[in-house]
Order: C-alpha cells, then structure tokens, then sequence
C-alpha cells in the first residue's frame, strides 16, 4: 500500500544522506522524496512516498524516529490530507494540428504551456500523482513526450492538524 | 582583558577531561597529530596506544562494557579511520556506549582525494547511532559533549566524530566552552512506561500459567539485575538470558534455566516454546534466539519491554509493547504486583516447574569426557572452579564463545563481555585488555582459539608496554572449530578452508612478546598448570591448551525449527 510521510528534521549537514542510508540499508522503498528547508532555515522537511504492509511502515516509521536528527514523523495517509506533484513536460508541437490538440490537453487539466521552443512545448501541470498519470499518458496519445521531470510528491494533512515543532 | 585562546586539538583534550574521561585508545597518524601532541602537554588524560585501530575500538569496547562508561577511541583519517569499522559496527550491534574521535584532511581538501581522505561519516553511517562532522574550532567541545551524551543515552551506541586538521592546528583558535548537560529537541529518549501498559503487563503476568522471563543485554546495559532478581522472585518465574544478558540475574539462582537459543539449554527453549506468557526484558528475538519465526512460541502472549521501539515488534509481535527505560519499567512492574497484592498461584507454578523439571533431568548441557584429548568443556570447567566464578571472561567468537557461555556461570552482570550481534572474531583480545586496565586486581579471562586470537595477536605488544596481565585461554583445537561443525553437519565433512595448517608455537610467541607461555596437552595436567597460570601475577600468560579438535557444540538448534527443536547431542534430537 502506498503511504506518504512527511518528516520534519534538523536542518544539519548528512541528515538527509541518514534517511536515505536508513531505506536503503533496510531494504525500505522509496518511491519519491522531495526535501527543502521549512520557513525555520534550522528545520527540513522531507516528504517520501513508499509502500509496505502495516508491520513495515510501522518499522519505516520507528526507524526513522530513532535517527537523531528527525523531530518528528508522521504517515500522511492515516488521514485526510492534501497531496501534490509537480511536472515538466517538454512535447513536440510541431504543426498547427498538436499545438491546437496539445493546448486543449493542458487546458483542460488545468496546467499552463511555460515555455515555446521552434518545435516544442514545455507544459508545467500540478496534481496528485493520479491526475500526472492520466495527463501524460493522454498526451502521449497525441504527441511525442520528448522528456519529463516530476518533482516527487509534497503533503500536508487536512484542517488544523499539523506537524511543526 | 582578552579570553584565553585555544586551538582545536587543545579543546577535544579539555572537552574530554571536562567529561571526566581518564583513558582513551588510539593510534597517532598525519591528520590528529596536533591532537597527539596536546595529549603530550598535560595529564588528565591517559592515551593507551594500541597496535592496530580496531583493537582500539575493542579496547574501548570492553572498558565500556565493564564499567558502563563510554570508551573513547582515538584515530588518523583514512586507513586509521577504516581500520575502526570492524569495532564500532561491534558496538552497535551491542549497544555499547563508544565515542570515535576521528581525523579528517583540512576542509580545504576534503572533496579532493587528498592523501589518507576516506569519508568515515559516509562509510560509519550504518553502524553509528549518530555522527558529527566539526567544521569550526569553537563547536569542538559541546560536539563532544554532545557525543557522549548520546552514546550513553538510551540504547547506548558508538558516535562518531570527524575532526579536520586544520581545526586542531595553532593557525586557528577559539575560545572553550562546553555544555556538559545537554539538551537536544530532536533526541529525547523515554523514561517511563505507560502507566496503561504497567496494568496490561501485571494482569497477564496475573493470570499466565506458564510464564517465562527472557532477558537480554538490556538488564547489564540498565545496571537493573538487582530489580530483575527482586521481580523474577516475586513472581516464582522461570528465567532464561540470551548470550547478551548472561550475568543478569546469578548463573547458580534456583530460576534460571540457563542461556536460550541456537546453543541454549533444553529447558530454556522447551520453556520458552510452552510458555503462554513471555516477559521479554531488554532482548530484541533475534534470529539466534527465535529459530524459525513462524514456529515461534505459538501460545505465548508476549510483553516486550525495551527502550528501544524499533526492536519491538520487528520480528516478533509483541502483545504488550512497553517502552521504557529498563530500570524505571522494573520499577513500575513491582510497584504494581505489589499495589494488587501479586502471589504467584501455587498449584500452577509447581505444575510449571515440574514440568521444567523434567527438561532439566535431560541434563543438556553436559559432555563425555572420554579419550586422552581434552575436552574444550572441561577446560571451561577448570577455569570457573580456579577463578570461583568471579573472573571478568572475555571471549572471542567461536565454538570457544558458546562453551563458556554454557560452562561459566556468570554471577554478576558485565562479568561475561563477547561480541554477540556481530560475532567479531579478534574482539576477545583487545576487550579482555580494556576490562584489565579499568580493573587491574581482578581475574581477566580472554577466552580464545587458535583462530580468534590470530585476529588481533599484535595486541600482545601492547599488553607489555602497559603491564595488562590478562590471563589467555586458547582452546586450540588447530581448526576453525565453530565452521568445522557447521561442515559436519551441513556441508558433508567437507572442511573447506577450516582448518589451521600452519599454527604458530604459541608458547614461543608469547614469549617472544615478553609473557608467559604455557601448553597444556594431557588432561592430567589441565588442573594444575591451569592453576600455576592464574598464580602468575603482573605478568600476561598465554595458555594454549590442545583440545579435541572433533568436538561439537551442542545442544543446538535444528535449522529452520521451531526455538526447541534442537539436536541434544550427535544424531540425537530432543
């Protein structure tokens, strides 16, 4: 089963080369991890997208507690919360055809062509990793996907609840 | 008026007296010669130079175990760094308190491949509980207090620390200030256990019927044998230790059913298997232990208390997790069989330990000692009876480890000191000389054999130059007893690599280090040179004694069987 954690740790240098080791060392998936420095520069946050039954997450989570440098963990997806993904897609848009039909595509789930090159289009689209899924393999349809780059899952849990320090 | 100034390798000296450390093991090299030459200028404290960094480490390491303080360890950058992996991955598999104050090439070369650079933090980084990169002079002395505060704390552990050269030379100074009580917001280990999983744990052991304590390494580290003895007690309850928590309660004490596990005794195991309640106490059910998981105790409902979460429910489900402190938790157990007026029900329990009984009467700890060859046991034997149980035994790993596990029985905690997560081979030697040096008067044991002691032999140089008069037994059986058996029984007599072709005179290597060399070869004389050995004083004696190469350990576990599924002796299962 998929999960998304959210980690809150020392902002300190290594401490994200611990949470990596410490997946890979126990044979933990990772399917994405995004980090950055929350508004607190000491503090940083990682989300990491993974999949494992209960007793695994639960030794996913005890393990990564027990690392000196993380405050704080919690499984985003024990509740309600909110998750996005972003993505960088650079597809052919060579005649009026695909520019037309690649247009309609972005607009209608909502993303926005940032940049023209002579023969391409490159489309920025936000989501959860569902709605990325079902964008891509639609354009793929129409046009040629010429490179893609996702930024690997962000969350935050819904209503008051919080993870802060 | 202007503060004084001191340079980095001032500050790690004035950060470790300031921590009250009195010895350190270690190894002088390009990268911490300033660290050297300030250890030189003053007197607080003592370097011990070893000939080899691991041995340092295990030198720390047992000092460590025999105390409960933290062993600190002194070492060059690159080989001298490397050389540590061996003993700090030892430490961190048994949890035992260690700081490693490494060298580092100046941080203008770091990134480099400069001379002697290895990235120890990235290479430690699995087997540490933590580690600290140093890069500016006046965060040297909390770094360290921060260091030992997590290395003690908790489930203890080895922390390492990367010191750059440039940090400890005269180019660049600072001021001292260190921290001794350290407060961190992302490291605060629990105390207590939940008062709710107090109440759930008294009522099971209320109403268990067969109830088995297990014990681990958690009790010696906890310094909580005296409450564990208070509570086996009250609750007129079997009790087994695994190899790591020998000692934990008295080896001769009418409960204990000795050691469990793949070597274990028939009742520890039999118990364990029909048990309905099991108190695990600062144990983690590691494979040694549990055998085949799925076959594990089926009817026992099990409390598992340690300080360490992630040890409960890893491998096997734990019932009632308690987290806590072991000594807080011991506490709070007793407090509460006391508050509900605990009695063990008697009809029950002497059903119980008759029943025990007759695993007892199997008598599985036992050998024949027949032919002219020594028996490895017997020497054990030999051992316990001359020291009267009281030695500090050191072991290093092999079929030599698991005889004296099973023939010493240990009647203090931290009397019995071996490598028993990672099985380090070369550990006996380095430990035992840690343990002398923390307590000179006393009997140190490093129990050995012709391979294990191979492993850091260099050290003997080392046990002259600071007088470590530890008494080495060397169950030679001229083989790598502990394959060998595994080749008889597994692989067919097939003795790939196991055996010791061209073994050194023991004796005269001894001596050619300055000690005292002793053979022992016939039975007869077993007693009485064993005895003239331990009647040597202020001299180191190397004991080789030939034992018969062809005997196993026994009992044992039958591979992939349930925790008391165990051959008793050659072709003969329980």
């Amino acid at each position: 089963m998929r999960r998304i954690l959210a980690i809150l740790l020392e902002n300190e240098p290594g401490s994200l080369s611990r949470i990596v080791g410490l997946f890979s060392q126990r044979a933990f998936n990772i399917q994405s991890l995004t980090v950055a420095p929350t508004e607190d520069p000491s503090l940083s946050r990682i989300t990491i997208a993974t999949s494992g039954d209960d007793k695994v997450l639960e030794q996913i989570v005890k393990q990564v507690n027990k690392l000196i440098d993380v405050i704080k963990i919690t499984d985003l997806t024990e509740r309600s919360h909110v998750e996005r993904e972003l993505i960088l897609i650079k597809v052919l848009a060579m005649n009026d055809k695909s520019r037309t039909e690649v247009k309609r595509i972005t607009d209608i789930f909502r993303g926005s062509i940032i940049d023209i090159g002579k023969q391409v289009y490159t489309i920025q689209l936000t989501g959860d990793a569902e709605k990325l899924n079902a964008f891509v393999e639609t354009l793929s349809n129409e046009t040629e996907i010429i490179e893609a780059v996702r930024s690997g899952c962000v969350g935050i849990a819904r209503g008051e609840k919080a993870l802060r320090v | 008026m202007t503060t004084q100034q001191f340079t980095g390798a001032e500050m790690v000296v004035k950060a470790l007296a300031a921590l009250k450390v009195k010895q350190i093991f270690g190894y002088p090299g390009g990268t911490v010669l300033d660290i050297y030459d300030a250890l030189f200028q003053q007197s607080d404290v003592e370097h011990i130079l070893v000939r080899h960094e691991q041995a340092a480490t295990h030198m720390a390491d047992g000092f460590a175990r025999a105390t409960g303080e933290v062993g600190v360890v002194l070492a060059t950058s690159g080989p001298g760094a490397t050389n540590c992996i061996t003993g700090i991955a030892t430490a961190y598999m048994d949890s035992i308190p260690m700081v490693v104050l490494s060298g580092q090439v100046p941080t203008t070369l770091i990134g480099d491949d400069a001379f002697q650079e290895t990235d120890i933090i990235g290479c430690s980084r699995p087997i540490v509980k933590h580690s600290f990169n140093c890069r500016n002079v006046e965060e040297i002395p909390n770094i360290i207090a921060k260091a030992f505060y997590i290395a003690r704390t908790g489930r203890p552990g080895p922390v390492v620390i990367e010191l750059p050269k440039d940090l400890l030379m005269p180019m660049s100074k600072g001021e001292f200030h260190i921290e001794i009580d350290v407060k961190m917001r992302s490291y605060n280990p629990s105390i207590k256990g939940h008062h709710k999983q107090i109440k759930k744990a008294v009522k099971a052991l209320f109403e268990a019927k067969r109830l088995v304590v297990y014990s681990g390494g958690g009790i010696i580290i906890a310094n909580a044998s005296e409450l564990l003895t208070e509570l086996v007690e009250k609750l007129d309850a079997p009790i087994t230790n695994t190899l790591m928590g020998l000692g934990g309660i008295s080896g001769t004490h009418k409960n204990f059913i000795g050691m469990l596990g793949m070597h274990g005794s028939l009742e520890a195991n039999k118990s364990m298997a029909n048990a309905d309640v099991i108190l695990a106490l600062g144990a983690r059910f590691d494979d040694r232990v549990t055998n085949n998981v799925k076959k594990f105790c089926p009817d026992a409902k099990i409390i598992h208390v340690d300080i360490d979460p992630t040890s409960i429910s890893k491998t096997i489900n734990a019932n009632i997790p308690i987290v806590g402190l072991l000594e807080e938790v011991l506490q709070q157990l007793l407090d509460e069989l006391d508050a509900t007026n605990f009695t063990p029900n008697k009809e029950e329990r002497t059903s119980w330990w008759q029943q025990i009984q007759q695993w007892r009467d199997v008598n599985s700890i036992s050998y024949v000692q027949e032919g002219e060859q020594i028996k490895p046991q017997r020497v054990i034997e030999a051992m316990y009876k001359i020291t009267k149980g009281e030695a500090y035994v050191c072991s290093d790993v092999g079929q030599h480890q698991m005889f004296a596990a099973q023939y010493y029985p240990f009647a203090k905690p931290r009397q019995w000191i071996n490598s028993g997560g990672l099985g380090t081979m070369g550990f006996g030697l380095p430990a035992a000389m840690g343990v002398k040096l923390a307590f000179p008067d006393s009997h140190v044991i490093c129990v050995t054999g012709d391979g294990s002691i191979q492993m850091n032999i260099q050290e003997l140089s080392t046990c002259l130059q600071y007088n470590l008069s530890v008494v080495i037994v060397s169950l030679n059986n001229r083989s790598l007893g502990m394959v060998r058996q595994w080749q008889d029984m597994v692989y067919g007599g097939r003795h790939s690599s196991s055996y010791m072709e061209s073994l050194p005179d023991f004796v005269k290597l001894a001596e050619a280090y300055g000690h005292v060399g002793i053979q022992i070869n016939h039975l007869d004389e077993l007693d009485e040179k064993l005895t003239q050995a331990f009647n040597i004083k202020n001299r180191l004696v190397f004991v080789d004694v030939l034992v018969d190469e062809k005997e196993h350990v026994y009992p044992m576990q039958i591979r992939l069987g349930a925790i008391d599924e165990m051959w008793i002796k050659k072709g003969v299962k329980a």
